[in-house]
């Protein structure tokens, strides 16, 4: 069964049609990355996956649960499926490990030695143990981009989406933040993931989707898409990406 | 007292607009006259020397953290004691206003020609200007300008301040309300009515503002 | 015209009366005093409050705070302070209106907090939704992204960093407070400007009566801004405004 399920999505804002019929799935432990030019909707896309944006028509699932019907509990839906931001968004007010803690407590009701514990481990995961105390403006982008991984893993999700993860990064950071991404995808997490890093595409996705102008134009295995894209927009757009 | 009785405020109309005029005079003057005195005290205290620009900077923090109303009963207090001989409360409302608002105004003046970079102060003295052409001709303009919604929504809250000229008895709107108020035994109706139209005053002029504000962020 | 000097003025004593000018001025003090903290108080839960609901996607509660604020904004504050005072207990009913006209105790000092305390909350609720609008889009998004509800999104993520954006202007209207409390002397609080007056008109002494007034009001607005600091400093996030900047 697909972990993530979206069936004629259409989405406008105000007489902008942003979303036109988008129809994919994501299986579980597979890895798809989302790519396009700016403006062609992937963003809108996988936030609608955890309802941050409301779309029109069309029906969204998440292991079985359907994202855009009015009686479902979004925040016990949202609790599950992590989310990475391109700005990081780790709360400036909290340390590091608050930023861990505050929804296992909160949210997830775990005892806040439990709770401290598992972000400790999560910290060592990504490398940044000795930062816990620290504030996230006292961190570098990457490393904040690494917490960020591991406030989302902190809550056991049963899937992860990362909207341009990289992006908002300095070059010499992008490194540190993709190996923590790669070697979650070796874990076999099911991960839905927006970015223009098409080496990270080449390395550890299995499939690859191409956007532009709200429609979902590709929806191809790795090797198909970086072998011959049938689209013209997609082959402009890959030589532009990949001169670079 | 009864219940509301409205018919009271036609035959109190006429003295009612004398008390509204003078409140829009007072505003007007004290506005006209603080930002050409609040421009100067900003100049005094970006550009002028030492002593001066200190003495700008007094000036406007000791009217800025004194209630407004302790600043009307002292200027008339002190003016017939400068003049030596008693002037009336419009006359002493005035003053005071004009020298208290221009307070305000130049902490708006001194953002105002702060926010104009200073590329433009030096094109202007490139092109051989002196201190004062540059001023008047480049960088006031512009710090006006941009500052204009500012200047404005102050002189709204001015347009309200005007109101505690009741202190010593000036005759503005409220006193003229107050006073129609109390001939036809009508306090309540009076003050409501007051209110409705500083309220409609303000409201329309602030939303005048708001457009301009509007209009300001799409040419920029 | 000559002034008489007297600088011993505020230990005479007044007219007809056993007390000294001194005490007066002291009594106007604490009721200034009184005025301004319990209607900051009032000011900070109902401005903390309609600024926060004017961030919500509720529009009706959006329109509402909205008319909140523009209804207390456009009205002069001695306006409102007579409107309290001679025209709300008339809206009342009837036994209520007549309770509160003869025998409400403190009638003054309850209707002049009541007033400054509504009048500055619509201040503090415009400065609230600014605080709350000036963060990042991405860290609702976040907060909600995490499972947390609205409410809790509140709670944990955008209030916590709204509050200490707005410390600054907060300052400047906890100064404000205690200035604008100066115009409750119109519907007859004892407070210091009350006192100023009477006390000019009983011995007077103007010169020597404004500036201990004056004085006062300085020590008011400087004890207030340094408890504003003191908290602003308290609460400073670290390594936040070399990361917002």
């Amino acid at each position: 069964m697909a972990m993530i399920e979206i069936r004629d999505v259409n989405k406008w804002f105000g007489r902008f049609h942003v979303l036109v019929d988008c129809t994919s799935a994501v299986d579980k432990g597979e890895v798809v990355v989302v790519c396009g030019p700016s403006g062609s909707g992937k963003s809108t896309l996988i936030k609608c996956v955890n309802g941050l944006e409301p779309f029109q028509k069309g029906e969204i699932h998440v292991n079985g649960i359907s994202v855009g019907t009015a009686g479902t509990d979004l925040p016990k839906l949202r609790s599950h499926v992590g989310m990475v931001f391109q700005h990081f968004e780790l709360f400036p007010h909290m340390t590091v490990i608050e930023n861990l803690t505050i929804a296992q407590e909160k949210v997830l009701g775990r005892g806040r030695d439990a709770a401290r514990d598992k972000g400790l481990s999560l910290l060592d995961r990504v490398g940044l143990t000795e930062f816990a105390d620290k504030h996230p403006g006292q961190l570098s982008g990457g490393q904040q981009q690494r917490v960020a991984i591991a406030r989302a893993l902190a809550m056991d999700p049963i899937c992860m989406l990362f909207d341009e993860p990289t992006s908002a990064l300095d070059p010499e950071m992008i490194g540190e933040v993709l190996a923590v991404m790669q070697d979650l995808a070796r874990d076999g997490m099911t991960m839905m993931v927006v970015t223009h890093e098409m080496g990270f595409a080449r390395n550890v996705a299995h499939r690859v989707i191409f956007m532009d102008q709200g429609r979902i134009l590709e929806d191809a295995t790795k090797e198909e898409f970086f072998g011959t894209p049938r689209s013209e927009r997609a082959q402009t757009f890959l030589s532009k990406i990949l001169s670079h | 007292m009864g219940p509301f009785d409205y018919t009271v405020l036609v035959p109190s109309l006429p003295f009612l607009w004398t008390g509204l005029q003078f409140s829009v005079h007072l505003t007007l003057i004290a506005m006209s006259g603080g930002i050409v005195l609040g421009t100067l005290l900003a100049l005094a205290r970006l550009s002028g020397p030492k002593p001066l620009s200190t003495a700008s900077a007094m000036y406007v923090d000791l009217m800025r953290s004194i209630p407004l109303v302790m600043v009307i009963l002292w200027f008339f207090l002190v003016i017939p004691l400068i003049i030596g001989k008693p002037v009336g409360a419009e006359y002493s409302a005035i003053i005071t206003f004009t020298a208290f608002e221009a307070a305000y105004y130049s902490e708006i003046m001194r953002a105002g020609i702060q926010s104009v970079s200073k590329g433009q102060a030096m094109a202007g003295y490139a092109l051989g200007m002196t201190y004062g052409q540059n001023m008047r001709l480049v960088v006031l303009p512009q710090a006006f300008r941009n500052m204009l919604p500012v200047l404005l929504t102050q002189t709204i809250i001015l347009f309200q301040d005007t109101s505690l000229v009741y202190a010593i008895g000036a005759k503005d709107l409220l006193k003229a309300a107050d006073i129609a108020g109390k001939n036809y035994n009508r306090p309540v109706e009076m003050y409501l009515f007051s209110a409705v139209i500083y309220f409609v005053i303000c409201f329309s002029l602030s939303a005048l503002v708001k457009r301009l504000q509007k209009r300001y962020a799409v040419l920029r | 015209m000559g002034y008489n000097w007297h600088w011993g003025i505020y230990f005479d004593k007044i007219k007809g009366g056993e007390e000294t000018y001194l005490s007066w001025l002291i009594t106007g003090f604490g009721w200034t005093v009184a005025i301004s903290l319990c209607s900051w108080i009032i000011a900070l839960v109902l401005g903390g409050l309609i600024g926060t609901v004017r961030t919500t996607p509720r529009r009706w509660a959006v329109r509402l705070g909205d008319a909140w604020v523009e209804l207390f904004r456009n009205i002069p504050l001695l306006v409102q302070f007579f409107l309290w005072f001679f025209v709300v207990p008339e809206l009342l009913p009837e036994k209520l209106s007549l309770w509160v006209k003869q025998e409400m105790p403190a009638k003054e000092f309850i209707t002049a907090t009541v007033c400054l305390g509504l009048f500055t909350s619509a201040r503090i609720a415009e400065q609230v939704r600014a605080g709350i609008l000036s963060l990042p889009r991405g860290q609702r998004l976040a907060g909600l992204a995490m499972g947390f509800t609205l409410p809790q999104t509140y709670r944990y993520v955008l209030l916590p960093m709204a509050c200490r954006i707005i410390l600054p202007p907060l300052t400047s209207e906890f100064m404000n407070v205690f200035k604008n409390s100066s115009v409750a002397f119109a519907i007859g609080v004892l407070e210091l400007t009350f006192q100023a007056r009477q006390m000019q008109e009983d011995s007077e002494q103007g010169i020597e009566t404004y500036l201990a007034v004056t004085v006062l009001y300085f020590i008011c607005a400087f004890v207030a801004n340094r408890m504003m600091v003191w908290i602003e400093n308290r609460t400073r996030v670290p390594g936040y405004i070399t990361a917002a900047k």
